[in-house]
């Protein structure tokens, strides 16, 4: 447990105990900006690696700034998605491990293919790995279906697996593992704050209050 | 905080064994405890409490931390009788104290009048075995103003010109608007219908010692840290358990109910955390266990006396799956809407609630605007179907539309069809050797067009909106249940239902059933509400029975 799950798990507990209404209204600002202050201060440094090699590790790290790119803002490099996913493969993604190992292998393959002479896809310009990377999605890229569900698991498919374990990985919220200090979140414009108030944003920032339509009180 | 808990020990004869602590369970063993009576609730899943709750969608949607793990326990679905069922996800539900409504949206809407007696007004529909309800509108009126005020849901009572009648307003003002209601109400007031706040079983105000909303955003799928969410966990359970009269017994998987030779149920077999078979006694037994594992347990409790499963003389047990139909449409819009703080839903239409007969189409539905994603399930699921799915481009949409994207979410009517049912599978076993729930299912074809013209009014309302994309998918078959409705439906004939109007079988006078399973209509979508009040309204029917000497006798 990091100081930021603690310090959330400690302001929790105060609230699922005896704290009356009325406390909780005068106290839940204090509460939520304590709150906020220990999440902004877990900063973490890289841990280490259990799966995967230094030199995998290299290689699935370029691999997942092809999904989500650095720029302006920050990608899949800067939330340490990499780390993720190695813990994924380690815990709960462990049935993937596969997927991985003959993924590199394919991406090597395919780099020595296109690019004699390129030792490996972490090494080529950015311009290569994009012809790289291409040619594994066209391999292995299967239609996707458009119903709206929860998460799938682990893909047997390298390039689907990659995609959605980047996603996670760049997403998730910092106590999973990833979007580390939560770049993930502030590339897409999600605040990081653990509460908000009105209003949210544009459209409900001069609303009037609700109103029937025409007036009416009819009944159907 | 230290509740006072008191235990029993399995072979001490409680007054009633509840199987199941969701959202009818909950309330039955809060009103039974406070009536005097000694409780044991038994539930498969763990006692989380709110600091155990979290955003971490790893732990939440691949690890299931809420809702019930196929690993353990396998699920196989089949399009039709004729089919062999083959493992599949097919059903979600809650697996913690507080069941699935620890985990649901909580849109918290009545019934109206037309869903209890609908198959007098339309008559009978090819393929269903559509029924009226043998209690109506009025008889559970009063229930639905009990879960609003115990329970918690938060309202405008009067802005829907379509609502039902109400003896009480709501006890909290409705929950802020988001940029998807404001977006919502432009669209339907051009094209003439009726937006309103909607009905959130969620605190927009401190209350009974809870905390209200703070709009965190993580609500479809996750437990709330602070409570606000109106779950079974947060509001009936513990005062079940300060009664001291309840035990809420966790991790505990009943795999049987246990009749004597006189027909009559004497308690529930359960293995218990360590896998130890124990059997709870009790004076009745009620089953809350959803609309899924109440009928299997009734068919895993099959006994020479009972051969077709317990309380199944009707052959109903298991028939009759009603998941609900839905359709989904999503838009994007120029500025900012930030729809990922709050609550998911802000406003709802019910003009749709009684089609048009001329339309040809059976039901209706209700309509609601919303944002269900978290970050991750939006960059899976939210962006539109051309989006690249990798690099510059995807992140770049991804950058655009997570804070400029809404959905219209379309809720409806399902048909009762006697085939579509849950089942025990002939060759897949649970972790504990137990068949496996096998569920067999393809929409009512009514269902599939009503939802069609549904969707065909969800992207007009996107288009008067102004939205600058909107995209939509054909309604398809249904593989994946949530909503587990009409399983052992409620009726007065023995034939055609498993439980009378009391919510006791028709064959075993000690057993009852209430929850999804219970209903005969589907509603328009959201049934928790009328299952909270169905179960409020049985533990006044059961209390008085027993007070009577007409359950023990």
């Amino acid at each position: 447990m990091n100081s930021f799950q603690s310090a959330r798990r400690d302001f929790l507990q105060l609230l699922g105990g005896t704290a009356s209404a009325a406390w909780l209204t005068a106290n839940w600002p204090a509460l939520v900006s304590a709150a906020e202050h220990a999440h902004q201060a877990a900063k973490s440094g890289n841990p280490a690696l259990e799966i995967f090699t230094a030199d995998q590790a290299r290689e699935v790290e370029a691999l997942a700034a092809c999904v989500i790119p650095s720029d302006e803002t920050a990608g899949a490099r800067e939330a340490g998605v990499v780390y993720f996913i190695d813990r994924a493969l380690k815990t709960f993604f462990s049935e993937a491990l596969p997927v991985y190992q003959k993924g590199l292998e394919a991406v090597q393959k395919t780099t020595a293919e296109l690019f004699p002479g390129v030792p490996r896809f972490s090494a080529a310009t950015e311009e290569q790995k994009l012809k790289i990377f291409s040619h594994v999605v066209q391999e292995s890229e299967r239609p996707e279906s458009g119903a709206r569900r929860l998460a799938p698991g682990a893909s047997p498919d390298f390039f689907q697996t990659l995609r959605i374990h980047t996603i996670y990985g760049f997403l998730v919220d910092p106590e999973g593992g990833g979007n580390r200090d939560f770049v993930g979140w502030k590339a897409i414009g999600r605040d990081p704050s653990h509460s908000f108030s009105t209003p949210f944003g544009f459209y409900d920032k001069d609303y009037p209050g609700w109103q029937p339509v025409s007036g009416e009180t009819e009944k159907k | 905080m230290s509740r006072p808990m008191v235990t029993y020990k399995p072979s001490d004869e409680v007054d009633f064994v509840i199987v199941g602590s969701g959202a009818a369970g909950g309330v039955l063993a809060k009103e039974l405890s406070t009536n005097g009576f000694r409780v044991v609730v038994l539930e498969q899943g763990e006692y989380l409490r709110e600091k155990d709750f979290t955003h971490d969608e790893t732990k939440i949607f691949i690890q299931s931390l809420l809702t019930n793990k196929v690993n353990t326990h396998p699920i196989t679905f089949r399009k039709s009788l004729d089919e062999t069922a083959r493992k599949q996800q097919a059903v979600l539900y809650g697996s913690c104290v507080g069941g699935s409504s620890v985990h649901f949206t909580a849109n918290f809407w009545r019934f109206h009048e037309i869903d209890f007696k609908e198959h007098s007004k339309v008559g009978d529909i090819p393929g269903a075995t559509f029924a009226d309800w043998p209690i109506t509108y009025s008889d559970l009126e009063p229930y639905y103003t009990k879960v609003e005020w115990e329970v918690g849901v938060s309202g405008l009572a009067g802005s829907s010109p379509f609502d039902p009648p109400r003896s009480k307003p709501y006890p909290m003002p409705p929950l802020p608007v988001k940029g998807n209601g404001v977006i919502f109400e432009r669209g339907c007031r051009k094209l003439g219908y009726h937006a309103y706040p909607a009905p959130l079983a969620i605190l927009s105000k401190p209350r009974a010692g809870r905390a209200a909303c703070m709009n965190c955003g993580f609500c479809l799928g996750f437990g709330c840290e602070v409570g606000a969410k109106s779950t079974s966990l947060s509001s009936v359970i513990p005062m079940a358990e300060k009664t001291g009269r309840c035990e809420i017994r966790p991790n505990c998987y009943v795999s049987r109910i246990e009749t004597d030779k006189n027909g009559r149920a004497i308690g529930a077999v359960y293995f218990d955390a360590q896998r130890n078979a124990q059997l709870q006694k009790a004076k009745a037994v009620i089953l809350c266990a959803n609309g899924a594992e109440t009928p299997r347990l009734l068919l895993l409790s099959a006994s020479n006396q009972f051969p077709a499963g317990l309380a199944n003389s009707s052959g109903y047990v298991g028939k009759n799956l009603m998941p609900n139909s839905s359709a989904l449409a999503f838009g994007v819009f120029d500025e900012q809407l930030n729809d990922y703080k709050g609550p998911a839903v802000s406003r709802i239409m019910h003009d749709f609630y009684e089609l048009d007969p001329k339309l040809g189409l059976y039901g209706g539905g209700g309509l609601d605007a919303r944002f269900d994603f978290t970050p991750i399930s939006f960059a899976l699921n939210g962006l539109p179907p051309d989006t690249p799915k990798w690099g510059a481009g995807f992140k770049e949409a991804l950058a655009h539309n997570f804070t400029r994207t809404m959905q219209i979410f379309c809720h409806g009517t399902s048909l009762p069809v006697e085939s579509n049912s849950f089942s025990l599978d002939p060759d897949v076993k649970d972790a504990w050797g137990l068949p496996a729930l096998r569920m067999t299912f393809r929409d009512h074809p009514n269902d599939l067009k009503m939802m069609e013209w549904m969707r065909a009014r969800a992207m007009e309302i996107l288009d008067a909106a102004g939205a600058k994309t909107k995209w939509s998918y054909p309604v398809q078959e249904q593989q994946f249940a949530v909503h587990l409705l009409g399983t052992c439906r409620m009726g007065d004939d023995p034939k055609r239902s498993v439980i009378n109007s009391n919510h006791r079988t028709h064959d075993v006078k000690n057993l009852f059933l209430c929850d999804g399973s219970s209903l005969v209509t589907s509603g328009r979508g959201q049934p928790t509400m009328t299952i909270q009040a169905l179960a409020y309204r049985a533990a006044d029917r059961i209390t008085a029975l027993a007070k009577r000497g007409e359950i023990s006798a």
